[in-house]
């Protein structure tokens, strides 16, 4: 039995999606700014650079408070159960068609390399790319008087390297995520999903089991099962 | 459902303010409006007239004549212009190191004619001064020796003659020139500092006769359809005193025009560009090019001179009849809309005196290092011309050694002469007071003559992209910092892009086994 479930809320995909587009502009202008590529021309690159980091600032301070007023924070707790299965999946699984090893539901819709993955980036490369930013933008040569004199740092090297690296990172985990869409139940389930807020799925015992919890009904009024 | 609607709501609200607040002000133009403004008020002040007072209505036998009638009132603008360095051809400087020195063009060694000591009566056209033979004899106390007209003509009629030691022309009207004095005009200062190293735009490379009448182009301040700015409206001068310093003379940081004391620090409507102030000089990106117009001499071979066509001296001009070879000098390279070189600059320097032994005879011998780098907080990156010669150098004693070059009368040893380069050295270095060993070596020397003038429209200001880039930047040359799109780590960027290698080949590999195994898989039922 299929069904659909409610499985990405609209703020959500909302922060996703203008996520994904800050990202991949923010690449474009920064391998600009690198010297890597030339397209907006060396001066706009960096103005809409800029730009477009003050509003992937603000978009993280909405996600922030969006993931903790919700409880959704939780997801990306990281956990060894089916790690090891997941990564089999991938490496071997995927080939036979074997079944996804990590149902997604509501309660837990990352899988276990997804959860790991996520966290990384939220605790580590996003949060060294704002704050290397920042300095980065922010930065004033030395000079005596006048400034920001906890800025005056003597070069702006150390924050480029780490800058560039993190984007270097970003750009791996784009390349692969985006490929990662094409393995969901189906080519475009994933991506369907994260359009709609709907993902089709096998019905299994487990989601069955959880509309009985308490949790679970008190999500109900937003997640709209329907079953196929 | 509310609660996202809001926060959607406030979110758009946000990146609208972020956007408005990050677009441009119209704030330049304002600003630059405001200093046309005060130009236009400037020029509106109307000179004393000279020509209503008798005593500068008489004919003038003499030009010292003259200058006991202006005397006659500006009395203390005499003694002005006795303590400067128009005059007196040398100033204190301070050389770290070495301590106050007097230089001037009195004893500054350059590698164009190398120096005035000895030629004086040729080299002394530029001075405002009559009668200097010999800088050692000529008496800087008596101000009836004073030039007052070569600066103050408004006529355009006085000249100097050559080879006189600074006396003008015989035929003049002086009577004329007297009733017409004022502030001085590009012409003035024009007449010496545009044929400096004995031709036009030899020397500085931004300054030669296109700036008498420059165009926008050529000039965004001295042109005519623009402020029409003269050189005493940035080269403020009080008391005779003129602003500004050249560092083929200069090595102290003072007595400065800065761009800034008009424009300010942040004269830009973009904040990133009003970033690089502190670090970039103004004429660094507003001086693209320099030698817009005629070319400039870029280097010279002292060691070819002296070479005669049946007994006599000649000369070859290139095309545009900038003389590549005289005999008189040896042979020259020239060049047109150059681009400067760089290098940091804190406003201070360094000079090669006459006697100086030189440490290190295989390298270019630079005669003014100009002092600056990275970490030091008064520098910023300047642009430069670098003037490179080939000059003689005397390999016993290893220093620089300076030919006598000209006198009237033939047999004095003087080389425009009599071409006889070891008896030219023999009596140059004499009449400095410095040993020769009769042995004569060349050695490559360089001059930083930092570029200043020709300031270009913003429109055709430098370009981002021409320095922050990897192939071929402006500053290539200029170390000691990080810079974005120059500059990258070599262990990042391979691991970066080996990294992004990796990842897409791991997923084509991963989508191709998918593919081939759902098709087996079908295949198989």
């Amino acid at each position: 039995m299929k069904e659909k479930i409610y499985i990405y809320r609209a703020f959500e995909r909302f922060w996703h999606w203008m996520q994904s587009l800050l990202i991949i502009f923010l690449g474009l202008t920064g391998f600009e700014i690198h010297g890597t590529i030339s397209f907006f021309g060396y001066r706009n690159a960096v103005a809409y650079h800029n730009i477009a980091a003050y509003s992937f600032i603000v978009l993280i301070i909405f996600a922030i408070f969006w993931h903790f007023a919700t409880g959704e924070w939780k997801q990306y707790l990281p956990t060894a159960k089916n790690l090891k299965a997941q990564i089999n999946f991938y490496l071997f699984g995927i080939f036979k068609n074997a079944p996804h090893p990590t149902k997604r539901i509501v309660l837990s819709k990352l899988n276990p390399l997804q959860k790991l993955v996520y966290l990384g980036l939220k605790l580590l490369v996003i949060p060294v790319m704002v704050f290397s930013g920042l300095i980065y933008m922010n930065y004033r040569y030395p000079q005596e008087g006048g400034g920001v004199e906890g800025l005056n740092i003597g070069s702006i090297e150390p924050v480029a390297l780490f800058h560039t690296a993190g984007a270097f990172l970003l750009l791996a985990f784009v390349i692969v995520h985006l490929y990662l869409i094409t393995t969901g139940t189906t080519i475009t389930s994933n991506l369907k999903a994260m359009v709609t807020g709907f993902e089709e799925t096998e019905n299994n015992e487990e989601t069955e089991r959880l509309k009985e919890t308490e949790n679970y009904n008190d999500n109900k009024q937003l997640s709209e099962v329907t079953n196929g | 459902m509310k609660k996202i609607v809001i926060s959607l709501t406030l979110f758009f609200f946000i990146i609208v303010f972020v956007i408005s607040s990050l677009i441009p002000k119209e704030r330049e133009e304002s600003k630059l409006n405001l200093l046309k403004e005060k130009i236009a008020q400037k020029k509106a002040i109307v000179h004393h007239d000279h020509s209503r007072y008798d005593i500068l209505k008489k004919k003038f036998n003499s030009p010292k004549e003259v200058t006991e009638a202006c005397m006659t009132c500006h009395v203390e603008e005499a003694r002005e212009v006795m303590k400067s360095n128009h005059w007196n051809w040398e100033s204190p400087q301070y050389i770290k190191g070495r301590g106050v020195v007097y230089i001037g063009k009195k004893n500054a060694i350059n590698n164009f004619c190398l120096g005035t000591e000895g030629n004086e009566l040729a080299c002394a056209k530029c001075h405002v001064g009559f009668g200097m033979t010999s800088s050692k004899t000529f008496n800087f106390k008596d101000s009836t020796n004073i030039d007052c007209l070569i600066c103050h003509d408004n006529t355009e009629t006085y000249a100097k003659a050559p080879e006189k030691g600074g006396a003008p022309v015989a035929t003049l009207d002086l009577s004329f020139v007297a009733q017409n004095v004022g502030a001085p005009k590009r012409t003035n200062c024009g007449v010496c500092h545009f044929f400096g190293g004995g031709g036009n735009n030899v020397k500085h490379g931004d300054l030669e006769k296109s700036m008498f009448e420059p165009n926008k182009e050529i000039d965004v301040h001295m042109a005519a359809e623009g402020s029409n700015l003269t050189c005493v409206d940035c080269h403020i001068t009080k008391e005779h005193n003129i602003s500004g310093q050249m560092y083929s003379l200069a090595s102290s940081n003072r007595n400065r025009v800065y761009c800034e004391e008009c424009h300010t620090e942040t004269p830009h409507e973009d904040g990133i560009l009003n970033k690089h102030t502190l670090k970039v000089a103004c004429q660094t990106c507003h001086i693209p090019i320099y030698a817009k117009v005629n070319a400039t001499k870029t280097f010279w071979d002292w060691s070819t001179a002296a070479k005669l066509k049946n007994g006599k001296p000649y000369e070859e001009d290139d095309a545009d009849g900038n003389h590549t070879y005289l005999s008189t000098k040896g042979s020259f390279k020239w060049g047109k809309k150059l681009k400067p070189e760089y290098i940091w600059f804190n406003g201070t320097a360094s000079h090669y005196l006459a006697g100086d032994r030189i440490a290190d005879t295989t390298q270019p011998l630079i005669l003014n290092p100009l002092n600056g780098a990275y970490s030091d907080l008064d520098s910023k990156i300047i642009p430069v011309k670098v003037m490179i010669t080939n000059q003689c150098f005397d390999p016993v004693y290893q220093i620089l050694s300076l030919p006598k070059l000209f006198s009237p009368t033939p047999g004095e040893g003087a080389f425009w002469t009599d071409f006889n380069c070891l008896r030219a050295l023999d009596v140059g270095m004499k009449e400095i007071g410095l040993p020769f060993s009769g042995k004569l070596s060349f050695i490559e020397t360089k001059m930083n003559w930092p570029v200043n003038h020709m300031v270009s429209t913003k429109e055709n200001s430098v370009k981002c992209n021409e320095c922050h880039t990897q192939n071929h930047s402006r500053i290539a040359g200029v170390k000691g910092f990080y810079m974005p799109a120059r500059d990258s780590n070599s262990i990042i960027e391979t691991a970066g892009f080996g990294l992004i290698l990796l990842s897409l080949l791991g997923v084509f590999v991963h989508g191709i086994v998918r593919i081939y195994s759902s098709y087996k898989l079908k295949k198989r039922g």
